[in-house]
């Protein structure tokens, strides 16, 4: 067991785990912080997707020992920044959800897609969000609020 | 300040000395028939790790990169973007971290990205190009961009195919045909004989 100090939407966490504890779990069971899911535990399905210093990350195969000093975003705190808010809101209006479970992880790719791309096309959208799947196939609606989220940021 | 003056012509002309007859030895096994087929021989060794699966899954021809001993395409709908480090919420940075994660079986190192298209080793459909058409691919770039022989000593990406860490299952990747060492002074022969190339495939 190892003691890790980490920055998680701007607050100052410490958590001892062990140093193979893939970010995931550090989050879900030693944070309580549940609104990131598990899907495939492989990288293959985008679900727990978080922000590593800005960049879009699959938490379920980074150790916690890989992390370092960079901060860590989750859909927790997405909301607090202007294009999380535009998306998260975006996702609202254009009632994108279904079942709901992928769609924290479709959040966060989103938001990192309009950060790097302010007015995407549907080839950076497919692209982008190719690796996030969704089980209920609300694709066409996640592509809807990605335009209308980067329409209201323009 | 004679003294010193005396001394720093003294390390000029020795290092001088040193260049002219290290710049000669390197002529004479660029030009000489021995020093031409050393030169082939150790491209051909430069070859089988250049095409190795750890090397040559980043060195392709298409939008994507490929995985696994058998090179098959990249799981996960990865493509390589614009700057052969994937696109913005799909980068190859969303899983490869610093080092090799061997708990997760994701390999990692610094600056995980793919080889640019101007040094592909496969063809479109992901077939390996011919000793003699990656060898003058990698003569030309070396020329053009200079330091294969740094690029094979140092880059980290270089570095990791030789410890390229465990799989998901916990079983080591299997590993290039040399060391790297082995791997060094083989470029080292062949750039010193003047980067030969094989006429025929």
């Amino acid at each position: 067991m190892q003691t890790y100090k980490l920055t998680v939407n701007g607050q100052s966490k410490e958590v001892n785990v062990d140093p193979s504890t893939p970010l995931l779990w550090v989050l879900r069971e030693e944070l309580k912080m549940t609104g990131t899911k598990y899907g495939c535990g492989i990288s293959a399905c985008g679900a727990c997707t978080v922000h590593l210093a800005g960049i879009a990350t699959r938490s379920c195969v980074v150790p916690i020992s890989l992390v370092g000093g960079r901060p860590i975003v989750t859909i927790e705190g997405i909301g607090e920044d202007r294009a999380g808010r535009a998306v998260q809101d975006a996702w609202v209006s254009e009632d994108v959800v279904q079942c709901g479970y992928c769609q924290s992880g479709q959040i966060m790719a989103a938001v990192a897609l309009l950060k790097s791309i302010p007015k995407p096309t549907d080839a950076n959208i497919e692209a982008s969000m190719g690796g996030n799947l969704c089980r209920c196939g609300t694709y066409v609606r996640i592509r809807k609020a990605i335009m209308t989220a980067s329409q209201k940021l323009a | 300040m004679t003294s010193t003056l005396r001394r720093t012509s003294v390390i000029f002309l020795i290092a001088t000395a040193w260049l002219s007859t290290r710049a000669a030895v390197a002529q004479d096994t660029a030009t000489t028939p021995g020093g031409q087929q050393a030169g082939l021989a150790a491209w051909q060794q430069v070859y089988s790790v250049l095409t190795h699966p750890r090397c040559i899954n980043c060195h392709t021809a298409t939008n994507y990169p490929e995985q696994g001993d058998d090179r098959h395409r990249h799981l996960f709908n990865v493509v390589r973007g614009p700057g052969g480090k994937g696109v913005p919420g799909l980068n190859c940075a969303t899983c490869h971290q610093g080092e090799n994660a061997d708990s997760t079986g994701v390999p990692g190192a610094h600056n995980w990205h793919l080889a640019p298209l101007s040094m592909k080793w496969q063809d479109i459909r992901d077939k390996i190009l011919p000793s003699a058409e990656i060898c003058r691919s990698v003569s030309e770039h070396s020329k053009e961009a200079g330091g294969v022989l740094r690029h094979h000593q140092q880059e980290p990406l270089v570095l990791w195919a030789f410890q390229p860490g465990r799989r998901r299952d916990g079983t080591e990747r299997s590993l290039p045909p040399l060391t790297h060492e082995q791997f060094v002074a083989a470029t080292r022969t062949w750039v010193e004989a003047g980067m030969p190339c094989p006429s025929n495939p």
